[in-house]
């Protein structure tokens, strides 16, 4: 399967088109806005909280079976033999499915250095698919699991960087590298340090963080003769799920139907097809019969998407006044089993003006779980050592942690080489320090006895968040006014359905509760890509203010015919067509359909390119404050507050809820999160959520704070909205650390930072 | 931290509580530390399924009498079986919180429940707390908040809140985050969550109850 990663990379080169031809009808910004910008309800929250919100998994169908996966148990072994006759006789067992099955010989992972099948006999990590069943209760499913006879031969197997030993096993016929390094480079590295003042380095290392989402992966699927029906929990029905299962099982597109309407949460680890998702169709067509699977828990931790844990050094040069001269960052990081984005660099080279970068990107297979994109995949990884250096830098040259940011501040993007349509990374760090209190928290006593205080700052961004054609939004007007919005796009939990009805009543002055928004069907809504890289709020809403704009037009036009009043003196009150100047005249949206020989009328929204010659991020700041004791190790975070720039606001209270989740989710990459592999069996020892620990509600400071900073951007969109998601996830766990670091004068710089790796440094201290 | 008085009596329950089955897994744990060697798992015998017995369970006010495997889940049976897929699958080992229901007023994991346990008690789910189409008033709560993002946690979340509330009609902050410790949300709404467990003891207090 192709990686999200390098299809947002490819995105990026593709999207700057001409700009959309001047015309003398234009969409201009908005003025005062009535409805975007507040906080209100979701447009589904009534089938949220109600139970009403169908997920896949809540689908049960007549005749319906369900369908359980055979994993390997090992860490690398070769299947010798499958032996599933007695799995076929249990209890309510309806189908067995191996790789010898008809059509079940099917390729996998594609890629240049990592092909593998959907039942490979090759296991390169425990997790990976052997053989399925179909029984009509998962409880005679799991039974029959039990059932099949497998015979191993188990393989040596590898967990770290040894695996680019020349003796060590192999994964892949081509060896255990992942292909060429990556190098980005820009200006001359050793002359930026020759330049420097003061010259500091140091190596970095963060773990393997897992997705979780509280859904876990799974299908329902249903043929009907040749037509295929496939729910699936989702973060795309076209990208993810259609094309490649289309490609997959040789079926034409339009033979094939994704619904996913409610999908419980992704964070880049629903992005791909699942192997569960064409077992599950293989095993409906053989039986005739609807199939439903879900992932059990562990299966999600084992297999689908981690975040690869990186080892970094960063070398930095800085001059006295604390202007930057040189970054050297090389990373090497593993996305497990097969191919997967591993680059943790972009941040280094974009985020401070710096004429001299060198980034080194390396990768390496071992015999674990495959990586998937990750909520912005490579950033808070990279965030890590370039945040953190940052104050090392700062401290050195006797410099605040926040004004060193503001020297090395650039409103121009040297990745792309352009500027910026905006950025509001100085407000971010200014206007945060300024809510946090942070120069009387820096000032602050640390405390006395064993718990000490600190605060910490950093900053962040994320590549993406621009949004990008094509994105269509369907607005269909009825005839007594009221709106239905459609579009492929998803709501992973975002709240992009309730921007889109918020921005199409906007534009239209409608209230919100009269429009409704169909979604994620591709037999039914149009071409969206999936939910990721911060992408859908900026490229669909663009395409549903501009959908609207045009049932408006054609609207007002007629009225302005019909009434003989210029178009800039209507409005839309109700079910009808009034003049401002004279309320008196008007026509109802029926009346002008009726005359027109229609009782609907509709707007097909397509997004316009970005502008070619400038770039679109969104930005962040985050503040911490926490407490350390130095006798247990024990980290409480006491504060948080992210200073974020998204650009135009469009639900306070969605995009808020955005960024302390965002937030709370990097505390845990921070703090808590981390795959452990053993080393004598290779197998995952955490892989269920007493173990791997995702931030509960008591992990969580109440003292937390968001702050919106809007840099009322023209350029980026029709709207001026960027994606959040990711860059509220970004320098959050760097901040955390900086404050330890201030409440204990040693730097933490393996992640997660656990209660040992504290007491551990604070020894190593003592020791001197 | 809290002490939490349910749990001293969660032997008299069907159900765990979190930390009940914390405490259970913990002790095995012990166990499997002290031994020498790590032996290979024994051949394990399965048992024949199929086997059904009938109870009849109480669920949100009316008696459903039902034929179940003894090994079926409460979870299994309200989703699967009886269609009230409110109660959302997040784990199916007691970890998460997404299956929690009442059982006699109290917030319980339906997937460490077997259907059978239930029989003889009281079972509420997310369904149980509405009013026709109406939204009882810890859902409205959670709406009016915006206290979810993806929402898939939001049924366990509401279950817990109406629980605490049961027993607890005016809970402070910290008895709040007490309250919704053993529901995890990983789209981390939790500072909206604990918005809507305030205003749900609000609109309670204000005669919303049902």
């Amino acid at each position: 399967m192709r990686d999200f990663y390098e299809e947002l990379e490819e995105s990026y080169r593709a999207e700057s088109g001409p700009a959309a031809a001047p015309a003398d009808d234009v969409i201009r910004p908005w003025g005062e806005t009535q409805i975007v910008g507040k906080p209100l309800p979701r447009v589904d929250a009534y089938e949220r909280v109600s139970g009403a919100a169908q997920y896949t998994a809540d689908i049960v169908l007549p005749d319906m079976i369900y369908a359980a996966i055979l994993r390997c148990p090992h860490a690398h072994a070769m299947v010798k033999s499958i032996d599933t006759g007695a799995a076929e006789k249990m209890p309510g067992v309806v189908a067995v499915l191996t790789g010898k099955s008809p059509g079940a010989d099917l390729p996998w992972y594609g890629g240049r250095t990592a092909q593998s099948k959907l039942f490979d006999p090759h296991c390169r990590y425990e997790g990976e698919e052997v053989a399925a069943v179909a029984a009509q209760t998962p409880y005679q499913a799991w039974d029959a699991l039990r059932a099949i006879k497998v015979e191993y031969e188990k393989l040596p197997f590898v967990l770290d960087d040894s695996a680019l030993k020349p003796d060590t096993t192999r994964l892949h016929e081509s060896g255990n590298s992942t292909g060429d390094p990556r190098v980005t480079k820009r200006g001359d590295v050793e002359k930026g340090f020759a330049e420097a003042d003061v010259v500091l380095e140091e190596t970095f290392t963060t773990g393997v963080q897992i997705h979780v989402p509280m859904e876990a992966h799974g299908s329902v699927v249903k043929w009907d003769g040749d037509k295929l029906t496939i729910w699936d929990s989702t973060q795309g029905v076209y990208n993810a799920v259609l094309f490649p299962a289309a490609q997959t099982l040789n079926l034409p597109l339009n033979k094939v139907r994704v619904v996913c309407k409610y999908f419980g949460g992704g964070f880049g680890a629903k992005l791909e097809l699942g192997k569960y998702t064409v077992i599950a169709a293989l095993i409906s067509r053989k039986t005739a019969r609807p199939v439903k699977i879900t992932l059990t828990r562990e299966e999600t931790l084992l297999c689908v998407g981690n975040r690869p844990g990186a080892r970094m050094t960063l070398k930095a040069g800085v001059k006295k006044d604390g202007t930057l001269t040189a970054l050297q960052l090389t990373s090497v990081a593993t996305p497990g089993a097969y191919a997967s984005g591993t680059g943790v660099g972009f941040q280094v080279a974009e985020l401070y003006r710096c004429p001299n970068v060198l980034i080194t990107e390396s990768g390496f297979y071992i015999n674990a779980g495959r990586a998937r994109a990750f909520r912005a995949p490579g950033f808070p990884p990279g965030n890590w050592p370039l945040e953190q250096m940052m104050d090392m830098l700062a401290e050195k040259v006797g410099m605040d942690p926040v004004d060193i940011r503001l020297k090395n501040f650039t409103d121009f993007s040297q990745m792309r080489n352009m500027p910026y349509t905006s950025t509001g990374l100085k407000e971010c760090l200014t206007e945060g320090a300024k809510k946090f209190g942070w120069k009387e928290a820096r000032a602050a006593k640390k405390g006395g006895g064993h718990t000490r205080r600190g605060v910490g700052v950093a900053a962040g961004m994320w590549q993406g968040g621009n949004g990008s054609p094509p994105y269509t939004a369907e607005i269909r007007m009825f005839m007594d006014g009221g709106v239905t919005i459609k579009t492929g796009a998803m709501d992973i939990g975002t709240g992009t359905k309730t921007c889109a009805c918020m921005v199409a009543a906007e534009e239209l002055g409608l209230p919100l509760d009269s429009v409704r928004i169909e979604n994620a069907d591709t037999a039914v809504t149009p071409y969206a890509p999936s939910s990721g890289g911060s992408m859908t709020l900026p490229g669909l809403i663009p395409a549903v203010r501009k959908g609207a704009w045009l049932v408006k037009r054609q609207i007002f036009g007629w009225a302005s015919e019909s009434l003989g009043i210029a178009t800039e003196d209507l409005e839309l009150k109700g079910n009808a067509v009034v003049s401002r100047s004279n309320p008196e005249k008007k026509k109802t949206v029926e009346e002008l359909m009726r005359a027109h020989g229609v009782l609907d009328v509709i707007g097909i929204g397509n997004r316009d390119p970005n502008p070619a010659d400038k770039a679109t991020m969104p930005f962040a700041a985050h503040f911490a404050e926490v407490e350390v004791n130095t006798r247990t190790g024990e980290i409480k975070v006491l504060r948080l507050l992210g200073a974020n720039e998204s650009g135009r606001v469009i639900n306070l209270h969605t995009f808020n809820n955005q960024v302390f989740g965002g937030m709370t989710m990097a505390l845990g990459f921070g703090l808590t999160e981390k795959r452990v592999l053993d080393r004598q069996t290779g197998k995952m020892c955490n892989a269920n959520l007493h173990d791997y620990k995702v931030p509960t509600a008591l992990d969580v400071p109440l003292d937390h704070e968001v702050l919106p900073i809007d840099p009322k951007d023209t350029e980026c969109n029709i709207v001026g909205c960027k994606g959040s998601g990711e860059p509220a996830h970004v320098p959050t766990a760097s901040a955390i650390a900086n404050a330890i670091y201030d409440a204990i004068g040693v730097r933490p710089t393996d992640g997660p930072i656990e209660p040992r790796t504290i007491l551990e440094l604070l020894g190593r201290k003592k020791r001197g | 931290m809290c002490e939490d008085p349910e749990d001293k009596r969660s032997d008299s329950h069907p159900g765990m509580s979190r930390r009940g089955f914390l405490t259970s897994v913990g002790a095995g744990a012990t166990v499997a530390v002290s031994l020498k060697e790590i032996p290979e798992a024994p051949a394990q015998e399965i048992e024949a399924s199929g086997q059904t017995a009938t109870i009849s369970l109480r669920i949100n006010g009316s008696s459903r009498k039902l034929m179940v495997e003894p090994r079926w889940s409460l979870l299994y049976v309200l989703r699967e079986v009886l269609g009230l897929t409110g109660t959302k699958i997040g784990c199916d080992r007691g970890e998460c919180g997404a299956c929690t229901v009442l059982i006699d007023g109290r917030p319980r994991y339906a997937c460490m429940t077997l259907a059978i346990e239930a029989e003889g008690h009281e079972i509420t789910t997310l369904e149980g707390l509405m009013d026709g189409e109406k939204l009882g008033p810890v859902q409205q709560a959670f709406a009016e908040e915006d206290a979810f993002q993806c929402g898939f946690c939001t049924p366990g979340q509401i279950m817990a809140v109406e629980g605490l509330l049961r027993r607890n009609p005016k809970p402070a902050m910290e008895e709040i985050r007490q309250g919704l410790s053993g529901n995890l949300c990983r789209c981390a709404a939790y500072r909206h969550i604990f918005n809507a467990a305030a205003k749900a003891a609000e609109l309670r207090g204000k005669g919303g109850a049902l």
